[in-house]
């Protein structure tokens, strides 16, 4: 026997912090990183007395995920109470959805690096609070109740994925497309994109799944490439040596790179689960889901990109940032469909080389990306020759300064008026009578000289079009 | 007479009139208080410098001769269940002893927009759990036409303070009974509203589907204007109904002729005292003079709702008390160990017996394995007695009239050691927070021994102006001599 013998099998849970600005149960800011416990009221407190009011835009969330994914979305979905002690969890219990959540089925489109693409089914979409956070230090325990009530949705998948690799790349699309929804900041490190994994082995053309272990506290693409595949080989290692695997939940330790026991099946939570009497069904009507508008997802717009013109490497490229692929459309909108090739090359170089270095703020107000698309017409229109509009693309990145200030401060605006030419045109010609015969007696490559002559004069600045047509114009 | 000693309802009247001014009547009020509460322990604390306050500033509206709420200038005592921004809060329990909310419940800052002055927190069984007040950890509450006898529960304090006139009106909380059957106890009127009609936002939780706040009074006219004061929608609680709120006082003394009342067999059989089924034979037929047509009706699953109560009511109770959990607020037992050992000591010493087996009964209803046995088979039977409410309500029943309670007030102790006879004295309030209907209490006589006796009447959803119609008509019909409290009397 050997690894080759066996198949894993991994399912995806991942909760997702909602971008709305106030929390799912009451009127507090869910803004992170303000002070502890400052963002606080009787209801994500849990004080006694206070009850839940519903945020609809929570709601709004929700449905935009459902539809974005092709869910069903429950006209009429239930609260339900998740019922455990923890100091971080203010009520004793977690409101939550059940046996009815607001969005059920649908399916997770992964591109795949051969262009097509693969969906993962999900199993369910639900809406519910996120708990406190305990803080460990050396005054003993603390806790931080401003994440209390914070909107998550909780993504549930289908157990298809069959790697390490395969859970990745679902996680990376999935992340991609919350943030293209505008619904998710896609960040693991705050804990706002968190994601547990069930994972089994089982032999090769068996259909039985095997003992499912559940992995937590996977913060990072890495790690949860790591901590699968160390479950993989460990799980498998059991099997081969005639162990049995036990139903259990294991933590992912990130400085050992191994995942070890937390709690056994045995010991596991009894949630008693409940509908939660504080809140009416969340009624959704059909009108209301027709209302919510769905951006398109990067798989659409990738397609989008390549039919535009655009090289499928720079289209990947773009997609990859939903900031990137924004700022793209922007530009496009500003200079024409026909700009998308030239939209793109800018974006995926320059654009992203000082994004990287972090020299560049996208989300900054002086950053304008109609900007980018006059610097295109300056060029088409004569006024900047390719090498200029270069520079004049870099002033505009760095400084955020209107592109016409930047040619008018540099002086590189180009001489493209015929009567301003002519005079230099003239002057060429007449210090230059061998080559002139030449030229008359047949060697046509010498316009390139004679070009190349008033350039010089023009310190660079003239129009080579132009020149081009005015010395044909007078030598022939 | 003293106008402190009038029912709410008439000493409304009387300063309206300029009759009786705000801070005279609180001074009479405090001083019957401090001088008889030490025998029947209706309060657990008094906000007297705040009522004083409130008081005076009434006094001075009052001068002015401005448009007012009929509840300006009215003393009104609160079940220390309702969160009262600053004041001690402990809902009778231990683990909530020295908690001062930071904020006022939806009906105590209703209640203080129209002018009530209020006076202070009222005993009650811990988190509304008992018919007695013998659960409350601060010891019980006494009734005051016998001070060896229980007001009933679990707003044993707010029955009583109305009672023995230390206010003349007050607000508790009614899960299975808990308004109605001290109301009866004690000889005077409570309602607990249609689930939905009054917000319970800000009132500590004991059984949410089931939990709603009432007025008690003297008279029906006073719980007819403390509920108008305290209905109505309430963003913060969003299992609050959108109906508008009628004028029930404009409402209250018109006929009740060609009503329907409808006497459920179920209601009038074994384990009911002979002297309070006679009481409420009196009260239907005074309604039947006032021209109401009486029609036996059968209730059949009634008699199934103190066990679907007890799966319902505890299931919901073991979620809702879980916050008490020593880490946030409250007392916190010391403990050394693990977080579940600080769990264990602060639950173990901060709760009551009953609470505790409330708890584990009810996270026992919820297990998994049994979920489906219990609580969902509860829910289903839930919904069959609320049915047999709606199939009499069709068949042109107004109203379900029964007894309130068994019987007449029990002594202290006599059922304290046997839970499930005290769960008995609910069995006929319960079903009604079940169907989530309107029900009230409204006295129809006394026993031999002079014990009030009380009568139910069950309305349909959002009804509560026919019930204070047919209860004002009961109390004109009936005309019950005013007797005082034995208690008052001696003084």
């Amino acid at each position: 026997m050997s690894i080759h013998d066996w198949e894993p099998v991994i399912g995806l849970e991942v909760h997702a912090q909602l971008l709305t600005r106030s929390k799912i149960f009451c009127s507090c800011s869910t803004a992170f990183g303000a002070p502890p416990n400052s963002l606080v009221c009787p209801v994500c407190l849990g004080l006694p007395g206070a009850l839940p009011a519903l945020n609809r835009s929570a709601v709004e969330m929700a449905i935009k995920a459902g539809k974005a994914f092709g869910s069903a979305i429950a006209e009429r979905s239930i609260w339900a109470r998740k019922n455990y002690f923890y100091p971080d969890l203010p009520k004793g219990y977690q409101i939550s959805q059940y046996e009815l959540p607001i969005c059920k089925g649908g399916a997770v489109p992964v591109p795949q690096p051969d262009g097509s693409v693969r969906k993962v089914a999900l199993t369910r979409i639900h809406l519910e609070e996120d708990a406190g956070k305990n803080v460990h230090g050396a005054a003993g325990s603390q806790v931080d109740l401003n994440r209390s009530g914070v909107p998550l949705i909780e993504i549930v998948g289908e157990p298809e994925l069959r790697s390490a690799e395969e859970a990745s790349e679902y996680l990376k699309a999935l992340r991609l497309s919350l943030m293209y929804l505008g619904i998710n900041d896609g960040n693991l490190e705050e804990g706002s994109f968190r994601c547990d994994a069930n994972v089994s082995v089982r032999r090769k053309g068996t259909q039985k799944l095997g003992t499912r272990v559940e992995l937590k506290n996977i913060n990072s693409f890495r790690f949860v490439r790591q901590a699968i595949e160390h479950e993989i080989e460990r799980q498998i290692a059991a099997y081969e040596r005639g162990e049995k695997v036990v139903q259990e939940t294991r933590l992912f330790d990130n400085e050992k790179g191994e995942t070890r026991p937390m709690r056994t099946k045995e010991e596991a939570n009894d949630y008693r689960y409940f509908p939660e009497p504080d809140l009416p069904p969340l009624v959704v009507s059909r009108e209301w889901v027709a209302k919510v508008q769905v951006p398109k997802l990067p798989h659409e717009r990738q397609a989008e990109l390549v039919a535009a013109n655009v090289p499928a490497a720079d289209a990947r490229t773009l997609t990859a940032d939903a900031r990137l692929v924004e700022l793209h459309a922007r530009i496009v909108e500003a200079a024409g469909p026909e700009a998308a090739r030239r939209a793109a090359n800018v974006v995926t170089g320059e654009v992203a080389r000082l994004v990287n270095e972090g020299a560049l703020d996208l989300s900054s107000p002086r950053f304008q990306p109609a900007q980018i698309a006059e610097v295109f017409r300056l060029q088409d229109a004569g006024t900047l020759s390719s090498t200029a509009a270069k520079d004049v693309l870099a002033e505009v990145l760095r400084t955020g300064k209107p592109p016409a200030q930047i040619v008018q401060e540099k002086g590189l605006s180009q001489v493209s008026d015929e009567s301003a030419l002519e005079a230099v045109v003239d002057a060429v010609i007449a210090r230059s009578s061998a080559e002139v015969e030449k030229y008359k007696s047949g060697k046509k490559n010498l316009l390139g000289f004679f070009v190349g002559q008033a350039m010089k004069d023009l310190k660079g600045k003239g129009n080579p079009g132009v020149l081009n047509t005015l010395f044909k114009k007078r030598l022939e | 007479m003293n106008p402190s000693l009038l029912p709410l309802g008439d000493l409304s009247r009387a300063l309206d009139r300029g009759e009786a001014r705000p801070s005279a009547v609180l001074e009479e009020c405090l001083s019957r208080t401090a001088r008889l509460d030490g025998k029947v322990h209706a309060f657990l604390r008094l906000t007297e410098a705040q009522a004083r306050a409130a008081a005076r500033a009434s006094d001075e509206r009052r001068a002015r001769k401005e448009p007012l709420s009929p509840l300006d200038g009215v003393p009104v005592g609160l079940k220390d269940l309702f969160c009262q921004e600053g004041v001690e809060t402990t809902a009778g329990s231990r683990i909530l002893e020295g908690y001062h909310p930071p904020y006022d419940a939806t009906v105590v800052r209703k209640l203080r927009e129209a002018g009530a002055v209020l006076v202070g927190k009222l005993n009650m069984d811990e988190f509304a759990m008992g018919s007695s007040t013998e659960n409350s950890a601060y010891g019980p509450t006494r009734n005051p036409w016998d001070l060896e006898r229980t007001p009933g529960g679990s707003s044993g304090g707010s029955a009583a303070a109305v009672a023995a006139r230390f206010v003349p009106g007050t607000l508790g909380t009614d899960t299975g009974g808990s308004i109605r059957q001290p109301a009866a106890l004690v000889g005077c009127v409570g309602m607990k509203p249609t689930y939905g009609r009054v917000s319970r936002y800000g009132v500590v939780a004991f059984a949410s589907s089931l939990d709603q706040v009432g007025p008690f009074a003297q008279d029906v006219r006073g719980v007819a204007l403390l509920l108008r004061a305290i209905a109505g929608r309430d963003p913060n609680d969003q299992t609050s109904s959108l109906r508008p709120v009628p004028d029930y006082d404009a409402d209250l003394e018109k006929p009740v002729r060609g009503l329907t009342i409808g006497v459920p067999k179920e209601y009038f059989g074994e384990g009911l005292d002979p002297a309070v089924e006679k009481s409420v034979r009196m009260g239907i037929a005074a309604l039947e003079r006032e021209g109401c047509a009486v029609k036996a009706i059968s209730l059949p699953n009634s008699p199934h709702a103190i066990a679907t109560y007890y799966l319902v009511a505890t299931a919901e109770a073991s979620s809702n008390l879980a916050r008490y959990d020593g880490i946030r607020y409250g007392q916190r037992a010391p403990a050394r160990g693990s977080l579940l050992d600080l769990y264990e000591k602060t639950r173990a010493a901060g709760f009551g017996a009953e609470v505790k087996r409330r708890i584990l009964l009810g996270t026992y209803a919820l297990s998994a394995g049994y979920y489906d046995a219990y609580y969902l088979r509860a829910q289903k039977v839930r919904a069959l007695i609320r049915r047999d409410f709606d199939q009499a309500f069709a068949a042109g029943v107004d109203a379900v009239v029964s007894p309130t309670s068994p019987w007449a007030a029990f002594r202290l102790g006599e059922k304290v050691d046997d839970p499930l006879a005290m769960y008995l004295n609910d069995i006929y309030t319960v079903p009604v927070n079940l169907a989530g209907l309107p029900g009230i209490s409204v006295p129809s006589g006394f026993t031999q021994a002079g014990l009030p006796i009380g009568m139910q009447l069950i309305g349909r959803p959002f009804e509560e102006g026919t019930l204070l119609r047919l209860a004002r008509a009961a109390e004109r019909a009936l005309a019950l001599p005013r007797r005082l409290p034995p208690l008052l009397e001696r003084t």
